[in-house]
């Protein structure tokens, strides 16, 4: 290989991981919401499979529901950015009583990780009142994101 | 269970536990207890955190030494600085990242010119990239010595990537990587 070849290979490896990276970076904290027809169809049979409405209950998350909404965050002990989430969605639940906050392991929660297809930490499910998922966001979350998520999934209806 | 094998195979001793990860931490309303919202980051900026932008730090020294490796080609050299960095990533993970060269860089000559930092770091997620460092480099090395020369910028660029990421962006591959690991291993435990 040339020695001009190898610069450029360089400046292709840096420009790859440049795109990747930025990619990455507009991904996190990205809500993405469940689609209304999905979760009209939830509401409307309650009676309806669990795995396809994709509700969860107090035993799945060992912690009891907001009466809004619920935030529950899947974290790895190898992972910063899920420190730094956990402390702002806390922040964001000790805040507002009708809104509650659950952090767990992802390698003791392994049914919640399949079930809900979870592939990096941390990994946030948005629930509203009745436990139905709402809407999820991934990576890290700051306060701005999570009070958008909770307007756009979880909206007080006056 | 499967977490603990992990460490016991990278040599990470069990550190205090953390509320985020080893048991599940309630908050807000449900719980009523500021205290325990507050547990997740007390255990981050505990006396164990490490200030964030050292791993950064040692990251962008080690994609410099990256490039220095792709601008050598396949040779000899090449293989020499690959294994200096095999052996940097080899101290990261037996010491933690702060037991690096190129952390005591930091310490000695970045961090007295820099502010105190807002938050501190789990020393643990930089640890794990270290890791994942050793085993690119050293497999790049081992395979550059049986004579597979082309392994060498391959591994190089594949650390270049990583580093490059960790330094300009703080992307954790722990946070990225470490799930699919888990769920790998409990997928072949069913099998």
């Amino acid at each position: 290989m040339s020695p001009l070849a190898r610069v450029a290979l360089v400046v292709v490896v840096l420009g790859l991981a440049t795109a990747l990276g930025a990619l990455w970076r507009a991904r996190n904290g990205r809500f993405s919401p469940v689609a209304p027809a999905v979760l009209a169809a939830a509401g409307a049979d309650p009676a309806h499979d669990e795995t396809t409405t994709a509700r969860l209950t107090t035993s799945d998350i060992d912690a009891a529901l907001g009466s809004r909404a619920t935030f529950v965050q899947l974290s790895s002990e190898v992972c910063t950015p899920c420190r730094r989430t956990h402390a702002v969605l806390a922040a964001i639940a000790a805040e507002r009583n009708d809104v509650s906050h659950v952090d767990l392991d992802v390698a003791t929660h392994l049914d919640l990780v399949r079930r809900f297809d979870v592939m990096r930490t941390p990994t946030i499910l948005l629930l509203d009142g009745r436990g139905a998922v709402v809407g999820r966001m991934s990576g890290a979350t700051d306060r701005r994101q999570a009070l958008d998520a909770l307007d756009a999934g979880c909206p007080v209806i006056a | 269970m499967s977490s603990s094998s992990l460490h016991a195979a990278a040599g990470v001793a069990p550190i205090a536990p953390s509320p985020a990860a080893e048991s599940p931490v309630r908050t807000g309303s449900a719980a009523g207890s500021p205290p325990a919202a507050r547990a997740g980051s007390s255990a981050v900026s505990g006396s164990a955190g490490i200030d964030p932008r050292g791993p950064r730090f040692v990251a962008a020294l080690t994609a410099v030494l990256t490039v220095v490796a792709l601008l050598l080609g396949t040779g000899s050299a090449a293989l020499v600085v690959l294994a200096v960095l095999a052996a940097s990533f080899g101290l990261g993970v037996v010491r933690g990242v702060t037991g690096t060269w190129q952390s005591r860089l930091f310490r000695r000559f970045v961090r007295p010119r820099l502010a105190p930092p807002d938050e501190l770091e789990d020393p643990r997620p930089p640890r794990f990239a270290q890791l994942v460092g050793l085993v690119i480099s050293g497999l790049g090395v081992l395979l550059g010595l049986l004579g597979v020369g082309p392994a060498i910028p391959v591994a190089a660029a594949l650390v270049l990537v990583a580093s490059f990421l960790n330094a300009a962006f703080g992307l954790c591959l722990g946070c990225e990587l470490y799930l699919l690991g888990v769920r790998l291993r409990a997928a072949r435990a069913n099998a």
